[in-house]
């Protein structure tokens, strides 16, 4: 039996949401003032979540361990944010943004979640064109749309490639309204280390100022982690420097379970790798899918002619190229879901057509797009017998209109042109679907801790549809959460404030010393980077892509192992109490040591293939599916949530069973 | 992609903390290939002083492709380095050559005291935006339809430029006056030119330029340094829009 209760409310799924909001205890604005909320995060879930609370009248602190809220690494998402709008009547609804979603994600993610991320999907727009953000608009004035992968309608709204930006900067522009009026407390440089429980409820939490090492007490009546993914864990990945799982790691070892560690995204545009010096991924955003076509050369000498330079990609002529996404999903082509996309360059990859000296890359070729947009633009200039520079030039610049810094991005990276020759990608961990477990309120199983944004599970399944993290992000931070805290917080009216003077705190902070004492004084030999590579080298060649048990129990076998000697053997150089951005690597490092088994545990249990998670055992073995990935609903129908048990290797599982009510299980196709 | 390599001298800023004096230290480095990022490079050096048993040098860096703006860095003495249109973290090594002695500082300003070696305190930006960098919206989604306000596209493209603003601080490392109106102007000019943006359009340019000058950052004279070393490419044209905002709010004021 599990203890798991989703606290999915009864009735019809488009009636759910609104029924429950409507008997959620309010709590009066006099209360309000004397409950305190902490938000650790300032990303687009944090960021809004804090401005929304604190508008609401609670008493906000905030934490970043950016040096500004700004910085949260939502700011990098590039593409744009889905909603059902319908604005380009193409047949777009709340049902099939619930529908586009729950497919997409495998049929991994809870129905009533996701229903409700596609109901309030709309009020997200609304909300940000209210607060000033820059959308993109057509030459009428109104906001302009385009498609994304997974779907076949245009309801991705956006700012150039820089969306995430400009959502991000309306959501702190939130904030700081509210921390100018001293609703929110806000405090940069600081990394949350513990989280604190007393009597089971989450009541506080201990965090470092990172500029002077001071460990400092913060209570609370509710907890919210909206602490991000935990895509590092892979040492190179898109995600910022900065990123980690320590918050959700420390809530987990404190009793709130993690649901699905091993679902990843692996984007399928990113720059590829060049060297061992590599710090980084760079994501390509996946609109450029719109107006890119993928491909590798069909003959294996073409394929050696451009590794060695001899010939350059523009000389192949159509018949030489394999447009394999367009030859194997013909429905869908250029815009299958991101997970089938890169299993599709990884299979070309592998089978030898990699396109650089690595063989890690393929194509994203712009050039049929320039022609298309530079044809449609002399006919409206009246110029009927444009020659083909003339057309290249004209459709260039409505390339550069769209993606524009995009390609700059690309140029100054890769030093090549992507106007003039095809840009090469290779896929890279970019999201991850899993985190910790949380209900329909985004409560997760400790009582007053919640999960926002990306740090929690709960509606993409086992893969996320491009532009619908922003949409998740803002939809929990602006108009979820702030409700769902209502009905834990009416209870909270007589707690009074609470106390950091206890033995729980106490405890905790000692923890949290003896833990960074260890690391300063441990006198190793190599530094926090050479563990954090070790581990993402294992992650990447066992538990990326494509799985099997033999490789998953070799991971396993390795990560305890660096695990034990990065404790050993971890130099970390300067001291506890000053800036030491290499404590902070070592705190976020150690915790990843134990995130990387549960997660190759957890893909160990998932032997089937669903979304991001890729198990070799599991493939269609005939039929017009042939080789593409198997679900098996039978046996693997539910969240997998894990109990920490005082070691990674031994966290017990509860199983969340998944219901499918409004949408019919079926094989995801994109043929 | 050919892989050069290079041998160079850093001389670096080292400073224990915000009390301390700090000096530029020298440091040889050898075998860095022209694909590393300038932050790579920094890596590398910085794996080379922990096994030498030596401190690392700190710097600001996140996201490492030019969007949060954490990375600073005067490089030779440009914000950014000797690239245009980029952040230290999108600078590449190919920019260099061998042989080179590069300099590295903090972004200096009154306004950005450094807070150890090659990190600074941006908060004032911070305070900035706490003062008026924000429509007074409320978050509760009701309201209105987002298409009931058209736009002219002229209008929305010229916001969203000043909006892409990363707030990284190269103005005003820039600026021999370390004036902040390049950063303070764009998020001005992003709500003067939206019709979301003009109900409070007077107190807030008031406001934030009172604020700007609290925090210590020197006047406008016009030299365009900001400008140029931008990495995102923000224009001058900003700062005469909040000029003009200002004049309007400060004779119209009500």
């Amino acid at each position: 039996m599990s203890v798991l209760d989703s606290k999915v409310p009864e009735g019809p799924i488009k009636d759910k949401w609104t029924n429950h909001k409507n008997h959620i205890d309010l709590v009066n604005p006099a209360n309000k003032r004397l409950i305190d909320v902490i938000v650790v995060g300032t990303g687009l879930a944090g960021g809004s979540a804090a401005a929304s609370l604190a508008e609401m009248g609670y008493k906000v602190k905030a934490f970043a361990f950016q040096d500004s809220p700004r910085r949260a690494h939502s700011i990098a998402a590039q593409g744009g944010i889905n909603a059902a709008k319908n604005y380009q009547n193409d047949g777009d609804s709340t049902y099939r943004l619930f529908y586009d979603t729950v497919k997409g994600g495998d049929y991994r993610g809870r129905e009533a979640n996701v229903y409700r991320l596609a109901e309030v999907s709309a009020n997200i727009i609304d909300q940000c064109v209210a607060q000033g953000v820059p959308f993109a608009r057509d030459y009428g004035g109104l906001l302009d749309n385009r498609s994304f992968g997974g779907v076949l309608v245009s309801r991705t709204f956006y700012a150039k490639g820089q969306t995430g930006q400009q959502l991000l900067l309306g959501a702190y522009s939130a904030m700081n309204r509210q921390i100018g009026k001293g609703k929110i407390e806000m405090f940069n440089r600081h990394e949350m280390l513990d989280l604190v429980k007393v009597d089971g409820k989450a009541r506080g939490i201990i965090v470092r100022n990172l500029i002077t090492g001071e460990i400092e007490r913060h209570s609370a009546h509710a907890v919210v982690l909206a602490t991000g993914g935990y895509g590092n864990v892979f040492f190179l990945s898109t995600n910022a420097m900065g990123s980690n799982v320590s918050a959700a790691w420390r809530a987990h070892r404190r009793g709130a379970f993690f649901a699905n560690p091993c679902y990843t995204q692996i984007h399928p545009t990113c720059i590829p790798r060049s060297g061992d010096y590599q710090s980084k991924l760079t994501l390509m955003s996946e609109s450029l899918r719109n107006d890119g076509r993928i491909w590798v050369p069909k003959n294996k000498e073409d394929v050696e002619a451009i590794r060695s330079g001899a010939k350059k990609p523009v000389q192949l002529s159509e018949d030489e190229r394999d447009y394999y996404l367009e030859r194997r999903y013909p429905a869908f082509g250029n815009l299958v879901p991101r997970d089938v996309a890169s299993r599709a360059a990884k299979e070309r990859c592998d089978a030898g057509f990699g396109v650089n000296q690595t063989g890690e890359a393929v194509f994203l070729d712009f050039a049929s797009a320039i022609q298309r947009y530079g044809k449609e633009q002399a006919t409206v200039l009246g110029e009927k017998s444009a020659s083909k520079e003339r057309i290249t030039e004209l459709g260039a610049a409505v390339i550069k209109n769209k993606y524009g810094n995009l390609f700059q991005m690309y140029n100054k990276i890769v030093d090549q042109d992507p106007y003039t020759t095809p840009m090469m990608i290779y896929p890279a961990v970019h999201y991850t679907m899993g985190g910790l477990w949380v209900d329909y309120n985004l409560m997760t199983t400790i009582p007053g801790c919640y999960a926002a944004g990306e740090a929690n599970f709960s509606d993409h399944g086992a893969n996320r549809l491009g532009a619908s993290a922003l949409m998740q992000g803002l939809a929990d931070g602006y108009f979820v959460l702030p409700y769902t805290i209502g009905d834990y917080l009416s209870d909270e009216i007589r707690t009074g404030p609470i106390s950091t003077e206890t033995p729980e705190f106490e405890a905790a902070e000692k923890e949290v010393r003896e833990r960074i004492s260890k690391l300063v004084d441990n006198g190793g030999s190599k530094s926090v980077d050479h563990f954090h590579k070790e581990l993402g080298k294992v992650m990447w060649n066992n538990v990326g892509m494509a799985r099997n048990e033999a490789g998953l129990k070799e991971a396993i076998a390795k990560i305890r192992s660096i695990r034990e000697e990065f404790w050993k053997d971890v130099l970390v150089p300067g001291g506890a109490d000053e800036l030491n951005p290499e404590l902070e690597k070592a705190m976020r490092v150690a915790d990843f040591l134990e995130l990387g088994e549960l997660f190759a545990k957890d893909a160990l249990d998932r032997n089937e293939s669903c979304g991001g998670h890729f198990r070799e055992e599991s493939v269609e073995l005939d039929g017009e599916q042939k080789g593409e990935a198997k679900r098996d609903d039978v046996n693997y129908k539910y969240v997998a949530a894990w109990e920490w048990n005082n070691d990674p290797g031994e966290a017990n599982l509860h199983k969340e069973e998944l219901e499918f009510k409004d949408i019919e299980l079926k094989t995801r196709s994109y043929k | 992609m050919s892989d050069k390599t290079m041998n160079l001298t850093l001389k670096i800023w080292r400073q224990k903390d915000a009390k301390s004096a700090g000096k530029l230290e020298s440091y040889p480095i050898s075998g860095i290939s022209e694909h590393m990022s300038f932050l790579e490079m920094m890596d590398v050096f910085n794996e080379q002083q922990i096994s030498a048993g030596n401190e690392p040098v700190a710097f600001d860096h996140d996201c490492r492709e030019g969007i949060c703006g954490s990375c600073s860095l005067q490089i030779n003495g440009e914000a950014h380095g000797p690239d245009r249109r980029v952040t230290t973290c999108q600078l590449h090594m190919r920019m260099f050559k061998d042989g080179d002695t590069i300099t590295i500082e903090p972004f200096r300003a009154t306004a950005f005291p450094v807070i150890k070696d090659l990190v600074v305190d941006r908060t004032s930006f911070d305070r900035i935006q706490h003062a008026g960098g924000f429509v007074s919206v409320n978050t509760s989604g009701n309201t209105q339809d987002a298409n009931s306000l058209p736009v002219p596209k002229v209008d929305a493209d010229n916001a969203f430029d000043a909006a892409t603003c990363i707030g990284c601080g190269a103005c005003v490392a820039s600026c021999k006056n370390a004036s902040a109106m390049l950063f303070v102007s764009a998020k001005v000019s992003q709500f003067a030119l939206l019709p979301q943006g003009k109900v409070e359009a007077k107190d807030r340019v008031l406001n934030m330029v009172n604020q700007m000058d609290l925090e210590g950052f020197g006047n406008c004279t016009n030299t365009g340094a900001c400008e140029v070393e931008c990495p995102k490419g923000i224009s001058l044209d900003n700062i005469a829009r909040m000029n003009r905002e200002y004049m309007k709010a400060a004779i119209k004021k009500d």
